[in-house]
Parts: C-alpha cells; structure tokens; sequence
C-alpha cells in the first residue's frame, strides 16, 4: 500500500540531483541512501498500513553532520523527517515523499552517567533500554518504560513524550527528561532546560516533549535517573465482568494508593497472551487487573495489603499476589507481549491510544463491544488503566477488501468517543499522520490555527515533519463537514 | 453563576481586542501576592479575580480544574477535604494568592525535589489571548500528547502569552506519614549527603541547609517514613515544629529571607560545589540555593558555568533594571521567545516587559 500526500498536503518542488550533489560533500558516502532498494526498508514506521518511499535517506554521525544537512536543507527548501528505529505507532517517521528521512540511527553514544547527579547524558539515537543497562551497576534507571523499550530510542521518546507502564508513579518522558540539545531548521544550536532542574524564559522543554519532530531536530538528551526500588510485587486480580474491573480502578485510587502501575486486559487479550507466553492468566475472566506496588519491602508489604483488600471489596473473582521477582515477571510478561500476542491470531491490527477519565472504563468497553459488532472486527483491549489510556487492538486481514476500511472507521469511532467521554484521541503514540483528522474532533479552528502559529515560531517554512500532527485548517473544515454528515468522509487514507 | 462567569470572560475578551486596536497594554493582576517577582507591572490594571470557583473535582480521577481567580487557600482546602494535595507545594506569599498566579509564575515549595514542579502537575488550560480569543488546549486526563504542550508552556509566562482564565491539575493524595530530621553539617557535607541520599530509594520530600543546619523531611508510608527515619542520622522534630519550619521556607518568613538586601535564586545540577557568593539557604537537595546581597554578575556567571541559571528574586526596580531578573538568553532562544510571544499575543498586549524587557 502507498499512502496518498497529493490531497492538500504540503509539497515541495526539490531538485533531487542538486540536493545529491550537495549532501554528498558533507556526508559520508555510506551516510547517504539514494537508491529504492536501499531507501526501502525506510517507508514506514511501526504504523505499517502508511508507507511512503522517501526522496532520499541521511545517516548523520555527528552534531556536525546534523547540522550541514539541516543547513541545506533549509536552503533548498527541502523538508526533513527525522527518524530513530521508527517503532512509533502513529506514523510519525513515515517518509514524505520529497523529504531527506535524517535518521538518527548512528547517534548512539551515552555520553555520560553521572551517579552523583542521578543524570545520564545520551545521544537521541541511544535505545530506551540501553539508559536503565548503563545506570543499573548504580542501583539506578531511566523511569519511563514505553513496550517497545528495548528498541526505542531516547530522542524518539522525547518526540512522542513516551508514556509506559509505569507512568502514574514515576511520570511520562516529559517529567523525566531535564535538557534537550537541538538544531533548529536553519541548523542553529538550541538548548531547552538545562542541567538544573529549570531554565530562565517560557519552559520551552515542556512544548518540545511530544512535538513529534516538528519543532527541532534533537542532538543530546540529558535524563533524570531514578533510584531502582528494591523490591516490587504485583497483584493479579481476575472479574467476571469488566464493569467490576473499571470500578476496582478507581476503589484503588480512592483509596489513595497510586500504585506503580495498574493495567487491564479483556478476555480477547488474555486470551491472546496465554498460549503465547503462559503467564497464568485466568482464562474464565472477563477481565484481569495487574496492579503493581514498589518501594521499601516495608512500604510494599503495607500497600499490597491494602490493595488486595479493594480488590476483594470491589468482587475480584481471584486475587493472586507474585511471590518472587521470577514470578512476577511472569504475570508482567503477559501484559509486556501483549502487542505480539494479538499480531499472532490476526494477519494485521490497528493499536487505538485513547485516554478517558477512569470512570468511564467500563463504558468504553461496552462501547467497544458495541462497535466489534457493528464493524464485524474482533478487538482485544490492553489499557492502563491506572491513567485511563487505553490500547484497543482493532484486528483486520489487509487482504480482505474492506477490511481495514473498516478497521480505520471502527477506531476513529473509539477516539470520538474519547473525547465525548472527556479525554483525548492520544494519551502516548502521537498524532502522527494516522490521527491528524481526527484532531478536528478534539480542537476548533482557534486551537489548530494557534498550533500552526506555534509551529511557525520554530519553522517558518514548514520543513520539520511536514503533513504530520496537526492539520490544516482546509483539513479540519473538509473532516468537520463530513462527520456533520453532508460530505463523505476521507481519513489520511492509505490506498492499495 | 456559570452564564454570568462565561459572559464575564467574553466581556474580557472584548476588552482585550478593544485594548489591542488602540495600542494599549494590560497588566494582569490577581491577588498581587506575586506582584514583587519578574519586571515591573505597565499598563492598565486588569483584575482577574472575578473569574472565579472550582470547575470540577473528583478525588477518583485525581483531577481538579479551577477558574484562575481562585484562591489558592480555597483550592487546597478543597483537596484537603478529601485528603488530597498539589504535591508541588506552591507558596502563597499572602492569602491573597490565586490558581492563575500560582500557574503564571511557576513557584514550587519545599516538595518540587521529590515530585516535580507546578509544570508537571498542568493538565489543562483555558486562556485569553492578545487577539482576543478563548483557546482550550490540554485536558482533565493524565496522558494526552494531542497537539503541542501549550498549557505547560503557560507555566511561569507570567502572563505574557494570554489571560490564564482555568487550569486543570493533576492532584495526589496526602502522604500518610511525615516526619522531619535535624543535623549539624558544615555546606559541602550537606550538599554531599543530600546528593547521595537522592540516589538511593528514601522517601526525601525536602530539604534545607542554613549556617550550619540541614533539616529534612521524609514523607510517604508509615512504613517507609519509619525505615528511613532508622536509617538517615539526625534528631526528629516535633510534628508542628516540623509545620511551622517548612512554611517559613515555602512562604519566606525565614529568618534569612528578612531585610531589605536583594534576593537571588540560583537554580543549579544539585551536586554543584558549595558557590562562594555570600549569605546562603539550600533547598530542592541542592538544586535550589539562595542568596543575599552579593556581586549580581558574580551570582549571573556562577549559575552560567556551572549550567544553571540566577534569578533576581526580590529586588529594588532600580536594581532589577539594571542586572535583568531573569538569566539572559542566548539568541536563538530569544527569537523563538519573541515569535512565541507574537504567536499568542501579536500586538503585545499582555503583560509587557514582565518577564524579558524585549517583549
């Protein structure tokens, strides 16, 4: 499948021997993919329904190189889309079609970990995982934990401002990131935050986490790290029905416990998981509730009594508490794979990432339901719960005619629904180009205008990312007129 | 009460463009309890207080939203009600303080070491901008990457973006233990155990050395408070003791935050060497260090080198005239501020000069 750009999207008239010749005095020759089949195995993300053959690939080494590029880019007017291991879930990396894909693949050096400070100074191109390995010999990690931890990349984590399992507790990237080295689209030297805890001016490090590459290419990341807790347990906790299990999740935090991490799985997803990885999920229940606790052995022996005692009152079926780090990464392994679990029973799937308030959980399952039902697509729901985001897996067969069709309506419905429920269409993968029609539904024109406004202040032009995370006000017109039902609607579609 | 208050904001709004078309400027005022902090307060007085009351609050969801006029007392007794806090602990500097002003300046007490500051508990904002439109950005839930982070960015702008007209913060519940610690330890030895100890699993909520003292407060569950309280040295306080000496750093009433002597803040990496400046208070574990008096481009250098920044806290106009209040920025910084500023507020109406001279 390609992806259509013609319709309204930014294009840009690139003169791409000119911009060849250009890049190669500043490149190395084995930093430059010119050729389809080299160019290839970057048309897509982790969104793989939305492909598109970049115009060229660059492999920058250094700031340096970084920099050149960006400085020629900007003089040719050509755009650029900047890339980690592209295991994003909203297209944010997908290539447009006249861009130089800058991948930050070969910036990968962790500069520095500092035990004293509890601070790690990485390239963008370091993996997630890779943080937590060099800083654990000092009883400390890197916080947030997105699934695709050890393939992810900081400076990918940063443009997303990544979330994970654990982000109640201990925070999104945002919360756990305190300086960001960048190069502006004209290849300027920019640094937001600082090595303190906060910098002079607007808190410009807050708008670059989750701007999705559209504001600054990142160079350097300095992270906060977090003294590992000693000891972690996790509660199963199983129900006959889901609305007892969204219910449990707000007892919890009545209760006043914000525990580590608190997430959910419907039958369709334990039942994907259990044969996959054997966690010694309840295969009768509607629905499980993990719920972690961590800290002092002190501290985790008094909240997992509390907990379990919620649970109880909230009508869990079955409460099982790990008895041993072994165990628990067992119970955590299912959860963890959930993702590949489901990619086994189904040739294709759609993972949905809207947020809602706790309280309508339950509704949104129902709702789920509903619309499995009317779009004749079977969906497993892995959410976390604690923060109300959740993960549908919208599953369809790519070579049954109409079926991701279908698949791409039945989730858009999920996101509308979100924000009528009070929340939002993204709680953690982005905008990206698989949900910019549907920012209409969560924003007026004055919000979208704003965003562009913004996003001029960084990029004038429009280079970084085009097409990507926010629409244009043309877009959002065409989309609110067609959910007012008098045009057909077109989601960013991707055609055969 | 809502009609009223909706048709109050659109009233504003009028007023806002009415200001710009004629080249006018506001300065936003709420309780005035922060008035003292940034550049001086030019153009006509625009009380904001009107704008007031809880929007929504459910201690399930962890959530409260409050128009900006509210007061900060009010706000807090509502959590309190319920058993829940803003953990970032802002100070009030009179009970006159609001919801907006806490946002716009970005002030966080004693607990910002162990939980994050006011940015990091914004959900959501509603706001006014210099052309006169009433924008939403954010929400009432804990994820959401949506479009850009506009409402942390409202975070310490001082209200030179837009009128902060309602925000939406995230809450926690109260700790059930506290207990606060005393020792004797000279300056280096401080700043040396509070970086050591952060590096280990000890539930520090806050800390501060002063001539010779270091007090920390240990929050969390009971059990947790009592472990660490068997394991760090130091002699307890008296619970209301503890109270009154943590308020007294949040609000300033401190003995060394007395006098008529300019005062800066230092935002520094918390295991920067002890800085030879003067007169000294040490919070945040190091990160957040005070002083009196003192050569300004001395205390402007020391927070350059080391990565940090200084702030001119509380100073005569002349003086913050002449050193800047906040930490110069480098060019490319600049211009992205002036384009940001002109991205929400074009004609300049808001807020002039109150954070950077230039805009």
């Amino acid at each position: 499948m390609s992806l259509d750009f013609s319709t309204g999207d930014p294009r840009f008239a690139v003169d791409r021997p000119a911009l060849i010749a250009r890049l190669s005095v500043v490149l190395p020759a084995d930093a430059l993919l010119t050729v389809e089949e080299d160019l290839r195995p970057y048309e897509c993300d982790g969104l793989t329904a939305y492909r598109c053959l970049p115009s060229l690939v660059a492999l920058p080494e250094n700031e340096a190189q970084v920099r050149a590029i960006l400085r020629i880019c900007h003089e040719l007017r050509v755009p650029v889309v900047p890339r980690g291991t592209a295991t994003g879930l909203s297209g944010g990396a997908t290539p447009h079609p006249d861009a130089v894909v800058v991948s930050m693949a070969r910036l990968k050096k962790i500069l520095r970990v500092d035990p004293f400070s509890r601070t790690a100074v990485v390239q963008p191109g370091v993996r997630n995982l890779a943080v937590s390995e060099a800083a654990a010999p000092y009883g400390l990690y890197y916080a947030p934990d997105p699934s695709s931890q050890i393939a992810c990349t900081i400076g990918g984590n940063v443009a997303e401002n990544s979330g994970g399992v654990h982000c109640l507790k201990y925070g999104l990237t945002v919360h756990n990131v305190l300086r960001v080295r960048g190069l502006t689209i004209d290849g300027e030297s920019v640094e937001f935050g600082s090595a303190a805890l906060d910098a002079a001016g607007y808190d410009l490090l807050a708008l670059i986490n989750g701007s999705e590459g559209l504001l600054t290419l990142l160079t350097e990341v300095t992270v906060r790290l977090t003294p590992k807790p000693p000891l972690a347990q996790v509660v199963i906790a199983s129900f006959a029905d889901v609305r007892r299990a969204g219910e449990a999740v707000a007892r919890i935090i009545a209760a006043g416990i914000i525990p580590a991490g608190l997430e959910m799985m419907d039958k369709k997803a334990i039942h994907a998981v259990e044969p996959y990885v054997k966690a010694g999920y309840n295969l009768d229940a509607e629905a499980i509730l993990l719920c972690e606790s961590d800290g002092t052995p002190e501290e985790v022996a008094e909240e997992i009594v509390r907990v379990v005692e919620v649970l109880d009152n909230s009508g869990a079926s079955e409460i099982r508490v790990s008895q041993s780090e072994v165990e628990r990464l067992r119970f955590w392994a299912g959860r963890k794979a959930a993702f590949p679990a489901v990619g086994r029973v189904t040739p294709d799937y759609l993972c949905m990432d809207g947020t809602i308030p706790r309280k309508r959980l339950a509704d949104m399952l129902e709702a789920i339901e509903a619309l499995s039902r009317k779009y004749a697509l079977r969906c497993a729901n892995v959410f976390h719960a604690g923060d109300g985001n959740l993960h549908p897996l919208i599953m369809y067969d790519a070579n049954q005619a109409g079926e991701l069709e279908r698949a791409v309506a039945f989730g858009a419905e999920i996101l509308e629904l979100s924000v009528r429920f009070g929340g939002t269409i993204t709680g953690e993968h982005g905008v990206g180009l698989e949900k910019i029609d549907l920012m209409a539904e969560q924003f007026a024109s004055g919000e979208i205008a704003a965003f562009h406004r913004l996003k001029a202040a960084f990029d004038e032009d429009g280079l970084l990312n085009p097409g990507k995370g926010v629409p244009t006000l043309a877009r959002c017109r065409e989309y609110t007129l067609a959910r007012a039902g008098t045009a057909p609607v077109t989601f960013v579609a991707p055609k055969s | 009460m809502i009609d009223t208050l909706e048709t109050l904001t659109e009233n504003w709004a009028d007023r806002v463009a009415e200001t710009a078309d004629r080249g006018g400027t506001l300065a936003i005022r709420g309780g005035g309890s922060k008035a003292f902090y940034g550049g001086p307060e030019l153009g006509e007085p625009f009380d904001v207080r009107a704008n007031r009351g809880i929007v929504a609050y459910e201690p399930t969801e962890l959530v409260v939203t409050a128009r900006a006029g509210t007061l900060l007392n009010d706000l807090q007794a509502a959590l309190a009600e319920q058993g829940q806090f803003l953990p970032f602990e802002p100070p009030h500097f009179s009970d006159l303080a609001t919801v907006g002003g806490m946002l716009a300046t970005a002030l966080s007490g004693p607990r910002r070491q162990a939980v994050g500051a006011v940015r990091d508990f914004v959900l959501g904002v509603k706001v006014l901008t210099g052309t006169g439109e009433i924008l939403s950005f954010g929400g009432q839930v804990m994820k959401n990457v949506a479009g850009y982070d506009v409402s942390r960015l409202m975070a310490g702008s001082l209200g030179t973006l837009g009128l902060i007209l309602e925000v939406s913060l995230k809450v926690l519940p109260l700790p059930a233990a506290e207990k606060s610690l005393r020792l004797t330890m000279d300056e280096s030895g401080a700043l040396d155990r509070l970086n050591r100890w952060a590096g280990q699993p000890l539930p520090i909520s806050a800390s501060a050395w002063h001539d010779g003292v270091l007090t920390l407060r240990l929050s969390g569950a009971v059990a947790a408070v009592a472990a660490a309280q068997r394991t760090l040295p130091g002699d307890a306080l008296a619970d209301d003791e503890a109270t009154v000496f943590w308020s007294s750093i949040r609000e300033q009433t401190h003995a060394f935050f007395a006098g008529d002597a300019p005062l800066w803040r230092l935002s520094l990496p918390s295991a920067a060497a002890p800085q030879a400046l003067g007169a000294t208070l040490i919070e945040w574990g190091g990160a957040q260090r005070w002083w009196r008096g003192g050569d300004a481009q001395a205390i402007r250098a020391a927070g350059a080198v080391v990565g940090g920044h200084a702030t001119l806290f509380r100073a005569t106009d002349a003086m913050k005239a002449e050193y800047g209040v906040f930490q110069p920025l480098s060019g490319p910084l600049l211009r992205i501020h002036r384009k940001l500023k002109h991205a929400f507020d074009p004609r300049g109406v808001f807020n002039p000069g109150r954070l950077y001279p230039d805009f």
